[in-house]
C-alpha cells in the first residue's frame, strides 16, 4: 500500500517536471522567435526611419555631387530600375522557356537528369562568379567598357538557372488531368501549356520572378565589376552604353570611398530608398495574384 | 441521293482546305514552340557551361607561375613579391561560414520550430510572409546596418582598435542567411505528417518531447537541406562581406581582427590587376574554387533530398 503511494507519487511528480519542462522550454522558444523578429524589425524600422523623412523629389531624381552637399540619386535610381527591367526582359523568356521544356518536353533519362543537376547547382553560384565572367566578357574581351548593357545581361544570366528551376517546379505541379482534359478538346501540347499549364503555374511563377526581381535590384558584386560606379550624371538616360552603377553600388561607393560632404545622409537615404523599393517590388509582382485569391 | 451542286463541292472543298490550313497553322506552331522551349535549354546550358569553362580556364593559368601546394597551403598573399598562397583566403571562407552557422543554426531552427508548431495559424501567415520579404532585402543593406551599427557597437564592447574582421561580418551574415533556413526548416517541419504528432499526444508526450522526438528527427534531412543552402549563400556573398571584414590579407582567426575571404578578396582586386597577370589568374582560381564549392554543396542537397525520398 504505501509503496503504492509512493509509485503513484513518483508517477505525479515526473509527470510535473516533463510538464514545467515543456512549459519552460517552449517559452524559451518562443522568446527567442519573437526576439528575432523584434530585432530584424527594429533595424528595419530604424533604416527607414532615418532615411525616409529626408527624402525628397530632388534626391529622387537629380544628379549625384561629388563634393558639395545635396546631391540626390537620380541616375543611379534610373539605372537600377533600368538595369532590372532590360535584364527580366532578357531573362524571364529564355528561364521560362527553359522551364517549361524541363518539365514537359524533357524525355525522362540521365541526360536530363544531369542537365537538372547542373541548373539547379548553378542557381545558387555565388554572383562574383558571373561578374568576373561578365567583367572579362564585356569589360576586357569586347572592351566597351563598364556599361548598362553588359551589367543586364550579365545580371540575366545569373537569374537564368533560378528561373527556369522555379517554373520547372510550378509547371510540375499541375495536375496531369488538367492537362488530359486540354488535350481531349483537340488543342495540341503548345496551346496546352500556353493555356492552361502556365494560368495554372501562374502562382509558383510569379512567386519565383518577385525572388529573381529583388535579387537583381539588390546585386552589388556584379554591378560594381561589370556596371561601375558612377552613372552618365543624367537622368532618362536610355543609352545602353553608359556607366551603370545602381543603388546597391551606389550605397557601397557612398559608405566606403566617396568624399561628398553629407556622405551619412545620403547612405541613410539610399539604404532606406532601397528597403522600400524592395518592399514594394514584391509588392506589385504579388499584389495581382493576392487580388485574384481574394475574388475566390 | 441528289447529286450535290457543283457551288456545294466547291464550298466543302474551301472548307476542306481552309481546315487543313488551320490544322498546318496549329501544328507548325505546337512544333515552333517545342523548338523555342528546346532552344532555350540549350541556349541555358550552352552559356552556364562557357562560365564554368572560362573560368576554370583562367583559373588553371595560375599554376603555370604558381605551384598547387604554394597556392592552396601558403598564407602569404603578396602578389608584388611573387607570393601567391591563397590558404588565408581559403580558410577565412571556411571560419567565416563555420562561425555564421554556429550562430545562425540554432536560431533559425528555433524561429522555424515556432512557427511550424507553436504559432496560432493567423501569426503564421504573417510570419512567412514576412521572411519572404526578408530574403529580398539586398545584402548590402545588412552590410550598410553593420557598418554603421555594428562595427562601432564591437570596438565599443571589445575594445578592438578597428572592429571589423570575422565577427561582424558572421552577424550580418547570420541575419542575412536566417530568413532562408528558417523558411526552408518551417518547409521541412510542415511536411512531418500530422498523425505522428496525435500519435505523440496519444502516447502522453508533451508538445516539447514531441518537437524533440517526433518532428525534428522526421524533418533531418529537410533541416540538413536547408542548413547547406544557407551555408551556399553564406559563402558566396560578397559585398555585405566587404564592408565589414576589413579586407586585410592577413593569417589569423581573432574574430575582431579585420581580415579577408575569398569573395571579399576577389572583388577588392579584380578591378586593379591587369588581366593577364599571374594575380589576375590567381583570382579566377578563387573563384573556380568557390564555383565547386558551391556546386559541391547542391549536390550534396540533392542526394539528401533523393535519400529523404526514398525513407
Amino acid at each position: 500500500m504505501n509503496d503504492q503511494a509512493t509509485l503513484l507519487h513518483e508517477k505525479t511528480s515526473r509527470l510535473h517536471i516533463r510538464r514545467l519542462m515543456n512549459r519552460l522550454i517552449l517559452g524559451v522558444v518562443i522568446i527567442i522567435s519573437l526576439a528575432v523578429f523584434f530585432v530584424i524589425l527594429a533595424l528595419l524600422y530604424t533604416i527607414v526611419k532615418k532615411g525616409l523623412p529626408n527624402i525628397n523629389i530632388h534626391f529622387l531624381i537629380g544628379p549625384p555631387e561629388e563634393i558639395d552637399a545635396g546631391g540626390g540619386v537620380g541616375p543611379f535610381l534610373w539605372n537600377s530600375i533600368y538595369i532590372l527591367v532590360l535584364s527580366l526582359l532578357l531573362s524571364l523568356p529564355i528561364g521560362i522557356g527553359a522551364g517549361i521544356f524541363l518539365a514537359e518536353y524533357a524525355p525522362n533519362n540521365r541526360i536530363m537528369e544531369w542537365v537538372r543537376g547542373a541548373i539547379e547547382s548553378l542557381a545558387s553560384v555565388p554572383s562574383i562568379v558571373f561578374g568576373l565572367f561578365g567583367y572579362a566578357l564585356f569589360v576586357e574581351y569586347f572592351q566597351i567598357g563598364v556599361t548598362i548593357l553588359g551589367a543586364s545581361i550579365t545580371l540575366a544570366l545569373l537569374n537564368l538557372p533560378v528561373l527556369a528551376r522555379v517554373s520547372e517546379e510550378a509547371i510540375t505541379a499541375v495536375p496531369s488531368t488538367w492537362k488530359e482534359a486540354s488535350f481531349a478538346l483537340g488543342a495540341t501540347k503548345a496551346q496546352t501549356i500556353i493555356k492552361t499549364v502556365l494560368p495554372a503555374a501562374k502562382k509558383g511563377i510569379l512567386t519565383g520572378v518577385s525572388l529573381v526581381a529583388c535579387r537583381a535590384f539588390g546585386e552589388s558584386a556584379i554591378i560594381l565589376l561589370v556596371g561601375g560606379t558612377s552613372s552618365s550624371g543624367q537622368m532618362w538616360d536610355f543609352h545602353l552604353f553608359s556607366e551603370g552603377a545602381t543603388l546597391p553600388v551606389h550605397l557601397w561607393y557612398i559608405q566606403s570611398e566617396a568624399l561628398v560632404a553629407d556622405a551619412q545622409q545620403i547612405a541613410e537615404k539610399t539604404s532606406a530608398l532601397l528597403v522600400l523599393m524592395v518592399l514594394f517590388l514584391s509588392f506589385i509582382v504579388r499584389f495581382p495574384l493576392w487580388l485574384s485569391q481574394r475574388k475566390k | 441521293m441528289e447529286k450535290q451542286s457543283p457551288d456545294w463541292t466547291d464550298a466543302m472543298n474551301l472548307l476542306t482546305a481552309h481546315r487543313q490550313s488551320r490544322w498546318t497553322v496549329k501544328y507548325t506552331a505546337d512544333r515552333f514552340f517545342r523548338f523555342l522551349c528546346l532552344g532555350s535549354v540549350i541556349f541555358l546550358g550552352a552559356v552556364l557551361g562557357a562560365i564554368v569553362l572560362f573560368v576554370s580556364e583562367t583559373g588553371f593559368l595560375v599554376f603555370r607561375d604558381v605551384s598547387l601546394s604554394e597556392f592552396f597551403f601558403s598564407p602569404h598573399w603578396d602578389p608584388e613579391h611573387g607570393k601567391y598562397g591563397a590558404a588565408v583566403f581559403i580558410a577565412g571562407t571556411l571560419y567565416l561560414t563555420l562561425v555564421t552557422l554556429l550562430i545562425t543554426t540554432p536560431i533559425s531552427i528555433c524561429v522555424a520550430v515556432f512557427i511550424a508548431e507553436i504559432a496560432p495559424p493567423w501569426l503564421r501567415q504573417w510570419l512567412r510572409t514576412l521572411l519572404d520579404l526578408l530574403v529580398g532585402i539586398p545584402s548590402i543593406v545588412y552590410g550598410y546596418l553593420g557598418a554603421t551599427l555594428l562595427i562601432p557597437w564591437i570596438r565599443e564592447h571589445t575594445g578592438a582598435p578597428v572592429g571589423d574582421g570575422f565577427l561582424a561580418a558572421a552577424l550580418v551574415l547570420s541575419i542575412m542567411i536566417l530568413p532562408t533556413i528558417t523558411r526552408i526548416t518551417d518547409d521541412a517541419l510542415c511536411a512531418v505528417p500530422n498523425e505522428w504528432r496525435e500519435a505523440n499526444y496519444a502516447l502522453g508526450g508533451t508538445t516539447f518531447q514531441m518537437i524533440v522526438r517526433v518532428v525534428l528527427p522526421a524533418a533531418k534531412s529537410g533541416i540538413a537541406a536547408a542548413v547547406i543552402l544557407g551555408m551556399a549563400r553564406a559563402i558566396g556573398e560578397t559585398m555585405a562581406v566587404v564592408m565589414v571584414i576589413g579586407n586585410v590579407a592577413q593569417w589569423g582567426f581573432d574574430l575582431v581582427t579585420p581580415s579577408s575571404v575569398l569573395t571579399s578578396h576577389i572583388v577588392m582586386q579584380i578591378l586593379n590587376v591587369d588581366f593577364q597577370s599571374t594575380t589576375n589568374h590567381a583570382l579566377y582560381m578563387m573563384a573556380l574554387l568557390l564555383l565547386m564549392i558551391s556546386i559541391s554543396l547542391i549536390m550534396l542537397i540533392r542526394r539528401l533530398r533523393l535519400k529523404g525520398g526514398a525513407s
